[in-house]
């Protein structure tokens, strides 16, 4: 008999239990996770105030008040576990969070979202446990016409332009005045970029925000002017479908080689020359320029898109990027001084505000790199003392363009040689075109841009008004630009003549193989 | 009349208590209790409050045809008192206190891109409604800690309802779209509360008997407390003083 209950209670840990008596979630099990991947930035009590903390813009999420920004319930009510889950599963996009599915198994991250409810009463008390708000499908047309241009109609009458801006890339008039519940400086979302949406860039994602709002953050809830009847829950649906239009339809892929078509007639110079609509589009993301002091860990520019055509003489550079200010702007430089005092850069103290200009630099080798060395390049942070680099250098006011040698971050001194840039702002975007010769003269420090070679390229960005200057910049790697030479007849007629010549082949196979069948069954039979 | 018209009068005589005890339970503040009355004094020189540049909203900027707006954190009263300073029993209430049920609801107003009232107070559980005069966009947000926060949007004429759970001195009410608009909420689960006015005067009626800690609560200068013992019907006096910081 005890032989018996000793053998049970050796087996019973291997007995699967029935899911109800599995605890949900494992407090003690999930403070270990917490310990180990969350408070580094979240802190020891969840107050959201870890080492890394300092670093953040936005700032890790505060546990204790338990104010969710992503979440399926009504404007300030407690977020559901699977509110919880989303966020630890895929992260939030366009912040540090990462998305921990694939990192954590599932237990670690069920038990883990129970832990961070531990940090605030609001969890134990079961009357305030909120249901998700019950939402509608999406309707349908929701990229047509008619269903835009409602969409915007809302957009303006609800007043999604004072922050958001008239195009919606955070520009709008009350954006250098928002704070979130904390104090701290916050962007009003750039409507352009829907990857970076902390909530998901779909319609749908889009549209549960819009009734939701985001608690801790100005974006209110919306749900009210629908049981207000100020508008119909399809209107919702069309304001986050035109929302949605703002944004490429895929989040953009980051290809490794920019393509400069040759064009026949002169390379364009205005950044808004129709020209452009024949040259592809390349995304470059940018990130904070941390290597060197003084560090920056918010960069304002997320990333370029870039152009490139060349007219076997002249090679066009088309830059834009989404800037919320034509700097340096009056209006943001308290805004500018709060976001400096935010991000922690180094030891010394926050810098004072200044208005600054808004920048942009392109980076080449001085030479193209030679022979079997390959693709050896210089140092990509703006080279070195003994191995400097080529760089176009674009400043917003004074509004000028020159070309230079960078020997470092520090050191950047100008080149004589004629280098164009022309600039226009629209609403939050910067669009630029820098106009060089493909052959210049100074072939020891001006990059020879050759056709049909791979020329090594690297973006750097500034936002003044985010206190961008110097050495707080937002950076890239080293890319690549080719110049296409004009197109051959043949290139056009060798692949119809392959696929002649391959499908004839086929046809001979397939016959062969089918007689040879007939006969086989005719021995057969 | 006899036995029987003995109990009858009894009867009657009970309802009759009853029907005063119904009755009275409601009203605390209208019949009998003490009164903590005083004022709000202010010190030191009247800081210069900072103007509202509202030209993004025209509509606003028009209401104001004598004088261009002035932040409210500090508002000094033309006999040098304070008003918007809330005061309120902060505690000393028996055990057994039961709030009577809130009337209507208390409302909130956003008329010329401010906050009438700018400081106030609300029963817990009653119901604040939350009014856009202006007809330009509003967002309306509470930022308590006790309570849930709430962020509402206004874009038109419009009013919201919504309550609090919890006592909470105070709630930071806040609009978005025009950073200077914020108001101040006191959550408590008494009417034993009131907000100084342009006289720097306050009045606080219907106590039961007790000693009380009432605290004077000033957005920018912080809460005082002072203790006051109220018997019966009596009136007694409890004034304030802030200075300039």
């Amino acid at each position: 008999m005890i032989d018996g209950l000793l053998v049970l209670a050796l087996l019973a840990p291997l007995v699967p239990r029935p899911p109800s008596l599995v605890p949900l979630q494992d407090t003690t099990k999930g403070k270990a996770v917490y310990v180990k991947w969350c408070a580094g930035c979240h802190g020891d009590g969840g107050a959201g105030d870890g080492p890394s903390a300092a670093h953040m813009l936005p700032r890790p999420r505060n546990f204790t008040g338990a104010i969710y920004k992503i979440r399926s319930t009504a404007s300030g009510q407690l977020p559901t576990d699977a509110d919880l889950m989303r966020a630890i599963d895929e992260g939030l996009p366009g912040s540090a969070m990462p998305a921990w599915k694939g990192r954590l198994s599932d237990g670690e991250r069920r038990d883990v979202a129970g832990y961070i409810k531990t940090f605030s009463a609001f969890f134990a008390d079961t009357s305030q446990h909120a249901a998700a708000l019950k939402f509608s499908g999406e309707p349908g047309g929701g990229t047509g016409a008619a269903a835009l241009k409602t969409g915007r109609q809302f957009y303006d009458s609800i007043g999604c332009r004072k922050c958001h801006g008239d195009q919606g890339r955070g520009d709008g008039p009350s954006a250098p005045t928002l704070k979130d519940d904390a104090g701290f400086p916050i962007f009003a979302a750039d409507l352009h970029q829907s990857w970076r949406f902390r909530g998901g860039g779909s319609a749908a994602d889009i549209y549960h925000r819009l009734r939701t709002g985001l608690d801790g953050t100005p974006m209110p809830s919306f749900s009210d002017l629908i049981d207000q009847k100020f508008l119909t829950d399809e209107q919702l649906w069309r304001l986050a479908q035109y929302v949605r239009s703002l944004s490429p339809p895929d989040p953009p892929e980051v290809r490794d080689v920019i393509h400069a078509p040759q064009i026949a007639g002169p390379a364009p110079v205005s950044p808004d020359d129709s020209a452009w609509a024949r040259a592809d589009r390349y995304w470059f993301p940018l990130v904070g320029q941390v290597v060197r002091k003084a560090r920056w860990f918010a960069p304002a520019v997320t990333g370029v898109w870039v152009q490139a055509l060349h007219d076997g003489h002249t090679l066009a550079l088309r830059l834009s990027w989404d800037d919320r200010t034509q700097s340096p702007d009056s209006a943001w430089l308290g805004f500018e001084q709060r976001v400096l005092e935010t991000v922690a850069g180094d030891d010394s103290g926050p810098p004072k505000a200044e208005p600054w200009p808004d920048q942009l630099a392109v980076q080449f080798p001085r030479r193209l790199p030679e022979g079997s060395g390959g693709m050896e390049r210089p140092y990509f942070l703006m080279g070195s003392e003994t191995d400097p680099v080529y760089q176009w250098r674009w400043t917003s006011r004074p509004r000028k363009s020159v070309a230079g040698l960078a020997r470092g971050i520090e050191r950047f001194d100008t080149l004589p040689g004629a280098l164009a840039g022309q600039a226009s702002f629209d609403h939050g975007e910067w669009r630029l075109v820098f106009t060089r010769a493909l052959a210049t003269p100074d072939t020891a420090n001006e990059v020879q841009l050759e056709a049909g070679r791979a020329i090594p390229v690297a973006f750097f960005g500034w936002d003044g008004s985010s206190g961008e200057h110097g050495s707080r910049m937002a950076v890239s790697t080293w890319y690549f630009l080719a110049l296409d030479r004009p197109t051959p007849p043949g290139v056009f007629i060798s692949p119809v003549l392959a696929m002649l010549v391959t499908l004839g082949l086929g046809l001979v196979v397939v016959r062969r193989a089918r007689r040879r069948g007939t006969a086989r069954a005719g021995r057969q039979r | 009349m006899g036995k029987l018209g003995a109990v009858a009068a009894t009867g009657v005589a009970v309802l009759v208590l009853a029907l005063g005890g119904w009755m009275r339970a409601p009203l605390p503040a209208a019949q009998g209790g003490g009164t903590i009355s005083g004022k709000v004094k202010f010190t030191g020189a009247k800081p210069a409050m900072p103007k509202i540049d509202m030209s993004e909203e025209p509509k606003c900027k028009a209401k104001y045809t004598a004088a261009p707006p002035t932040d409210e954190a500090v508002v000094v009263n033309a006999n040098g008192t304070l008003a918007n300073v809330f005061v309120y029993v902060k505690s000393g209430l028996p055990a057994s206190y039961k709030a009577p049920a809130p009337a209507g609801p208390v409302t909130l107003d956003q008329d010329g891109c401010r906050y009438h009232p700018h400081v106030f107070g609300i029963l817990v559980g009653q119901n604040l409604a939350i009014k856009n005069s202006d007809g330009i966009l509003h967002n309306i947000k509470a930022k308590g800690t006790k309570n849930r926060p709430f962020n509402i949007s206004q874009p038109t004429t419009m009013t919201s309802e919504r309550t609090f759970t919890a006592p909470e001195v105070m709630v930071p009410l806040e609009c978005n779209v025009h950073g200077w608009m914020h108001a101040w909420l006191g959550v408590l689960p008494h009417p034993f509360f009131a907000v100084s006015g342009t006289d720097g005067s306050f009045t606080i009626k219907g106590l039961p008997p007790g000693t009380y800690t009432i605290e004077a609560w000033q957005e920018k200068y912080g809460a005082q407390t002072a203790t006051v013992t109220v018997a019966g019907s009596e009136t007694k006096t409890a004034d304030f003083g802030f200075a300039a910081k």
